[in-house]
């Protein structure tokens, strides 16, 4: 317990925390995939989860958007607040939690249909538009936000599946923020694409933390490193450590983030 | 580098403990064997295959393209007024005109110095009912009076049978329907090089006859019947069958209930149809009072039929769309419904759409069924008169058509039947052609 003290004190001291979770418990079938994790992710913040494969952290990051709900097997308790609303409410509309965060999946998956309509999906299905004029803004205002704008104007009405995979990526981003959502959540966002696509979206993703409360879970430390102002450790379901992301990676307070880190354990 | 490669084989193979890589290990040559073997099994499967349908086509061709010819007697025949004039006078008309033709084929014989004798009752025997035919053109047609006109006359059945070698002389036994000594006439008629074939429209136009007149039936309104069968089926079974997977493989919760559906539904695919047929005359005809024979009837019950195989179909291309695009969906904000119509459902059209036509291919040439409900061994006499007559009158199907047909006594049916089949498989490969064609339009790139 006491390692986790200065966690808390940290946490207390945060002026705007966006998302926060409560004694989450997370069980597919028997198995029990997240054990009470409490966490408060701020606002305008890249906040990364780390961690060994099958610790947890995209099953933690799904819950944030009730993507869990689709697989019938899984139970979620404890508290995850938005703004302060519980979104597992019983009067929360999961699709409507969806359109205020985000998600970005692993596989770059944009729809088979132009890359127009990509981008524009989720703000014609949310009535975020009033006519076409307003719906091309959104649209270019979207891609130019994932740094896309630049290489898809002249072929908007192409395929978004024939883009090269960072392409599609950044397309894949560019619909997430079609929707004006307030937090973003990325699930390993680079781990199919090559190191110069990767720098491209890492890039993005700093830009990106002007406007939103980005969460990304990643499999590289580099990269949490880069790209992140706060990291998670989470490891076996647990959620071991989480603090400024310079401290984690040069001063960790728990021995298993020290061996995860240093590269004796994953 | 190019020195080293140079040098590489005149050294002695080096002693691993894998050998020499240039001579085949004994285990090597076991697995090569094997390979060999295994694809010599697979040429020799679809050799047999081949040959079989090679057989089958060849069989149904040779057998069924007669029945799209039939042979006929052009005849160039000229009435003066005088001889209309008179015809119309006389009480018995049309044997009146039955006999003017006479005088004039004889004629047309004894200029060809062609010499044998014939009467009206002849002239019936071999080429119908001659007169009626003659006085109903004159009758519609007043201008070509005392012009040359040729006729095209249908022959019988029996006629054509002969000039095939398929009757001969000694097995005619004088009758009804054709004496030995109308051969005579026959062969006098080819000599005079007025008979020949030509192509029978009426096969597939017309409509089904009675047991006495092969050469006169058609397939025309069978395939009608047919026609309103597939539209009933498709207009039911693919809403239907959609809806039902859909609903079964995006919403319905997985439990034991829906796995008891799963289960039967699979089983119903394995019915055998004649239960179909069984469960229609009880439910459709006994019970519900809907007419017999009617299509109607024959389309629910190939519904029924159906149902299952599109189900099937439609949840295996349900499930072939990548999580990955549901993911993406719901991600955006889409809910269930708009995840699934918008990105799943356009998804898996192509193999929704292959699923069902080969669901109403199956349907179409299914005749178990339709034996329960009255449609086999109903003669398709009439053509519908509308829409309404076309689903509620008594009709025949296609392949109904054929059974019936094939089960005459009437030799001369048979070929009819084989013609059938082929106007069947016509029908068929269509309808998988389309099916193609609409898998390859509505494919998407990945």
């Amino acid at each position: 317990m006491k390692d986790m003290i200065p966690v808390d004190r940290k946490m207390s001291t945060m002026q705007d925390s966006k998302i926060s979770a409560r004694g989450v418990q997370v069980y597919y079938g028997e198995t029990h995939a997240i054990k009470d994790v409490s966490v408060e992710i701020a606002d305008n913040t890249v906040t990364a989860f780390i961690g060994p494969s099958g610790c947890g952290k995209s099953t933690f990051l799904r819950c944030i958007n009730r993507m869990n709900d689709t697989i019938d097997t899984a139970r979620v308790m404890g508290d995850i607040l938005i703004d302060g609303e519980d979104i597992y409410d019983p009067r929360v509309d999961p699709v409507q939690l969806r359109a205020k965060v985000g998600m970005v999946f692993q596989k770059p998956n944009p729809f088979p249909k132009s890359i127009y309509d990509n981008v524009a999906y989720g703000p014609k299905i949310h009535g975020l538009a009033r006519n076409k004029a307003d719906l091309d803004e959104i649209v270019e205002k979207s891609l130019r936000k994932a740094a896309l704008w630049e290489e898809a104007k002249d072929r908007l009405d192409k395929p978004g599946t024939g883009l090269s995979g960072g392409q599609q990526q950044r397309l894949c981003i560019a619909r997430a923020i079609a929707t004006a959502p307030e937090v973003l959540l990325m699930d390993e966002p680079c781990s199919a694409l090559d190191p110069i696509a990767t720098a491209q979206v890492e890039e993005l993703i700093d830009e990106l933390r002007q406007s939103y409360s980005v969460v990304i879970v990643t499999h590289s430390m580099q990269q949490a490193a880069r790209v992140s102002q706060k990291t998670a450790f989470f490891h076996l379901g647990n959620l071991v450590e989480y603090d400024d992301t310079d401290k984690i990676f040069t001063n960790p307070q728990d021995p298993r983030t020290e061996s995860y880190i240093s590269g004796r354990i994953g | 580098m190019t020195d080293a490669a140079t040098d590489m084989p005149e050294k002695a193979p080096a002693q691993t403990a894998h050998g020499s890589l240039l001579s085949e290990s004994p285990l090597m040559k076991k697995r090569n064997a094997a390979e060999a073997r295994f694809k010599m099994y697979g040429i020799v499967a679809i050799t047999f295959g081949l040959a079989f349908l090679i057989f089958l086509t060849f069989s149904i061709l040779r057998n069924g393209i007669p029945a799209f010819t039939h042979t006929v007697v052009n005849v160039e025949f000229t009435l003066t007024q005088e001889q209309f004039d008179e015809a119309e006078s006389k009480m018995l008309k049309t044997a009146a005109y039955t006999d003017i033709f006479v005088t004039n084929i004889t004629e047309t014989f004894q200029q060809d110095g062609l010499d044998v004798a014939f009467d009206a009752d002849t002239i019936e025997r071999l080429l119908g009912k001659v007169g009626g035919n003659l006085r109903e053109f004159y009758r519609e047609n007043p201008d070509q009076i005392g012009q040359p006109v040729t006729f095209e006359l249908s022959a019988a059945s029996r006629v054509e049978r002969y000039l095939q070698g398929k009757l001969t002389r000694d097995m005619v036994v004088d009758g009804r329907f054709l004496e030995a000594a109308d051969l005579d006439v026959v062969d006098a008629m080819v000599d005079a090089g007025i008979i020949g074939s030509a192509f029978d429209w009426n096969f597939i136009t017309g409509t089904d006859t009675g047991v006495d007149n092969p050469g006169g039936a058609g397939i025309g309104v069978s395939v009608i019947g047919s026609f309103f069968m597939m539209l009933i089926v498709l207009l039911l079974s693919l809403p239907i069958g959609v809806a039902a997977s859909i609903y079964l493989e995006e919403f319905a919760p997985k439990n034991r209930w829906t796995d008891l559906i799963e289960v039967n539904i699979s089983n119903l695919a394995a019915v055998p149809s004649i239960v179909f047929g069984i469960l229609g005359l009880a439910v459709f005809i006994q019970f519900a009072h809907l007419p017999q024979s009617a299509p109607l009837v024959g389309g629910l019950v190939l519904t029924l039929m159906t149902l299952p195989t599109i189900v099937i179909s439609t949840r295996a291309s349900l499930k072939s769309v990548p999580p990955s695009i549901r993911d993406a969906a719901l991600g955006v904000g889409a809910s269930k419904m708009q995840s699934v119509f918008h990105h799943v459902l356009p998804l898996a059209m192509p193999g929704i759409l292959t699923g069902t036509i080969i669901g109403l291919a199956q349907a179409l040439g299914e005749t178990a069924p339709l034996l329960l409900i009255g449609m086999v061994g109903y003669v398709a006499r009439e053509y519908p008169d509308g829409i309404a007559s076309g689903l509620l009158d008594p009709n025949s199907a296609m392949p109904a058509q054929i059974y019936t047909w094939a089960a005459r006594s009437d030799e001369a049916f048979f070929e009819k039947a084989w013609g059938g089949i082929i106007i069947l498989m016509i029908f068929l490969l269509t309808m998988n052609i389309i099916a193609i064609i609409l898998r390859r339009k509505f494919e998407r790139r990945w």
